[in-house]
């Protein structure tokens, strides 16, 4: 098991409260640069272990920012605190997005991140909760977070807890059906402690959703189930920190965040081959300097 | 003269009357079901603790899942379900949510084997062994009476690891007496010299039938009752090859990777191997007929064990 960097921790512990404190303007441009940090480091990842999820690992990774510096309540050197909200990557494909914003976060130092996919590394292809902290349960096979995801929201109910549950989904994922067995679930019991998040990005490995199985009309689905639904541009930070802490009702909340595969890295924007193409040294190079804008 | 009438019980009264006690002693003891709560026995427990039943409907998938989210938040969740849909379902949340995750549930898996007689092949569990046998760290225990499906359940609520419990449905005697449950220890019910039969589940009390038959014919058979199938007591499978000449397997499932084949791999990696019968389901759906009458069609009677076990302790070997 990885442990705490408590420089990077104490880092981010500054980062939240500076968020905190902060304006409208300041919020944004916090949460963008430290997504693009993310994405960079992501595509070190990926160039130096020649395997990765690219195209949604740039896609998710403004959720996944704005979950993690000004959402979740959580501690990097606590990473068992009974209490703590939280977070589960359906998606599990994406872990080196995951990965690059965990390190950010200081639940495991950043130079961990060099052995991604590497022999006995820790960081898996897909995450391992027994190996890194902040990993809540271990996902890859697709369809499987959403229900995890309601056994934690339904223990939370029990223990008479305040912690939320957010999970992230992936859109093609949701052709899975194991989701709506979940979703019914939530929507049943009212699941008020519980937020789903789609990466809705509209690409799949191997073809856009629409043409390979039809999601739309998704919100409507959601609330079919019983769930509130808000739609959302999903690399807005400000638009998505309010969704993620918007006043619940007594439902469950979906939140729609349409997003783009290969978000920020222009020659991969919205192209499906860029679901799991590894960048050459020189794209890499490309990739960082349209980030660093 | 006749045989005095043996008293036989269906184990999911005893499981579901040490979960509720369990559930009395420890808030964290939860149950999870799909839509089972009679065929899982549950209604006493849904009676007392209507909170801490959650029943999905009828929905394995999410089923399993919602268990390794409870238990990932430091509840025990007992998933109950007809062992087909339980195991067939849910096959890979219980290798990923539960195994791999390494979260503490305890997956119940009722009315297994060919319990459901009639209803045919589509309700019968006889592949959970097999299936679940090659998940790592999943811990297979297979209870044979009431007794110790008692002491089952207890030791399984603070095991604090993957569980897979397959509760019995088609009645049995009991024959553990007073012996607890052993996790991971095979248990001698009778010793003899000539062949060891290795039972699970159902098949006990046929072995230790079969075994007294045979004694009459002048064939001394130790019966082992294998309770945990993984993982399994090998050293009790090689004092058998010590100590007798001949190793008979009988489980109410197929015999492609369960019990018979557990002990078959380690029986061909000693030095000497012993010879070897598996009773079992060899790779065939069930025709239409009861439970009494499928274990007959299948070989899987006290008779078919006695003659199993005759017959290699009288084999030239």
């Amino acid at each position: 098991m990885l442990v705490a960097d408590p420089r990077t921790a104490a880092a981010w512990r500054s980062f939240r409260q500076e968020f905190a404190d902060a304006g409208p303007e300041r919020r944004r441009e916090m949460l963008r640069e430290r997504a693009n940090q993310s994405r960079t480091a992501d595509l070190h990842m990926i160039g130096r272990a020649g395997l990765g999820h690219v195209g949604g690992d740039m896609s998710v990774l403004d959720i996944l920012t704005t979950l993690f510096f000004s959402v979740l309540r959580i501690d990097p050197e606590k990473p068992d605190w009974a209490d703590r909200d939280r977070f589960v990557l359906s998606k599990g494909h994406t872990a080196g997005a995951l990965y690059a914003t965990l390190a950010a976060t200081g639940f495991f130092a950043t130079a961990e991140l060099d052995t991604f996919a590497g022999p006995l590394s820790p960081l898996n292809g897909h995450p391992n909760r027994v190996k890194v902290p902040g990993v809540e349960t271990n996902t890859g096979p697709l369809g499987h977070g959403l229900p995890i995801s309601v056994g934690m929201a339904v223990a939370g109910r029990l223990s008479a807890s305040s912690r939320h549950v957010y999970v992230v989904l992936g859109d093609g994922e949701l052709q899975e059906g194991s989701n709506w067995e979940a979703a019914m679930t939530a929507g049943h019991r009212r699941l008020s402690n519980l937020t789903a998040v789609v990466d809705r990005n509209r690409l799949q490995q191997g073809a856009r959703t629409e043409e390979t199985n039809t999601l739309d009309p998704l919100d409507d689905k959601f609330r079919a189930f019983g769930w509130d639904v808000l739609e959302v541009d999903g690399h807005d930070h400000l638009a998505l920190h309010e969704a993620f802490t918007a006043p619940r009702g007594e439902r469950p909340t979906c939140v729609i965040a349409n997003t783009t595969k290969g978000r920020g890295v222009s020659f991969m924007e919205d192209r499906v081959e860029w679901h799991h193409k590894v960048p050459s040294a020189e794209q890499i190079v490309a990739a960082e300097a349209e980030l660093a804008r | 003269m006749s045989a005095p009438v043996q008293e036989l019980f269906d184990c999911r009264v005893a499981f579901a009357d040490e979960l509720s006690a369990l559930a009395r002693e420890d808030e964290r003891i939860v149950a999870v079901c799909n839509d089972s709560v009679g065929s899982s026995n549950l209604v006493k427990f849904q009676q007392e603790f209507p909170d801490r039943l959650i029943n999905v409907g009828i929905a394995e998938q999410d089923m399993v899942g919602v268990g390794a989210g409870l238990a990932l938040s430091g509840y025990v969740p007992f998933v109950c379900g007809a062992s087909p849909f339980l195991t067939g379902r849910a096959l890979e949340q219980i290798k990923a949510d539960v195994a791999y995750s390494r979260s503490p549930v305890v997956l119940c898996g009722m009315s297994p084997g060919m319990a459901y007689g009639e209803l045919g092949p589509t309700h019968h569990s006889i592949e959970d062994l097999s299936w679940l046998r090659a998940i790592a760290g999943l811990d297979v225990v297979v209870p044979a009476d009431p007794a110790e499906t008692r002491s089952a359940v207890r030791w399984a609520a603070n095991a604090a690891r993957p569980v897979f419990l397959r509760v019995g449905r088609f009645k049995v005697p009991a024959v553990t007496g007073d012996r607890d449950f052993t996790f991971g220890a095979a248990s001698r019910l009778r010793d003899g010299s000539d062949v060891t039969v290795v039972a699970t589940g159902t098949m006990v009390s046929r072995a230790l039938e079969a075994a007294e038959e045979a004694a009459a014919e002048g064939v001394s058979v130790r019966v082992l009752n294998m309770s945990t199938i993984a993982p399994l007591d090998e050293d009790a499978i090689r004092e058998a090859m010590r100590d007798t000449r001949a190793i008979v397997t009988a489980e109410e499932a197929t015999t492609t990777g369960g019990l018979g084949a557990a002990v078959a791999a380690v029986v061909v990696t000693e030095r000497t191997p012993v010879p070897m019968r598996m009773l079992g389901v060899h790779r065939e759906f069930a025709p239409t007929g009861n439970t009494a009458f499928l274990l007959e069609h299948f070989g899987l009677t006290a008779g078919d064990i006695r003659q199993a076990a005759i017959g290699l302790a009288r084999a030239d070997v």
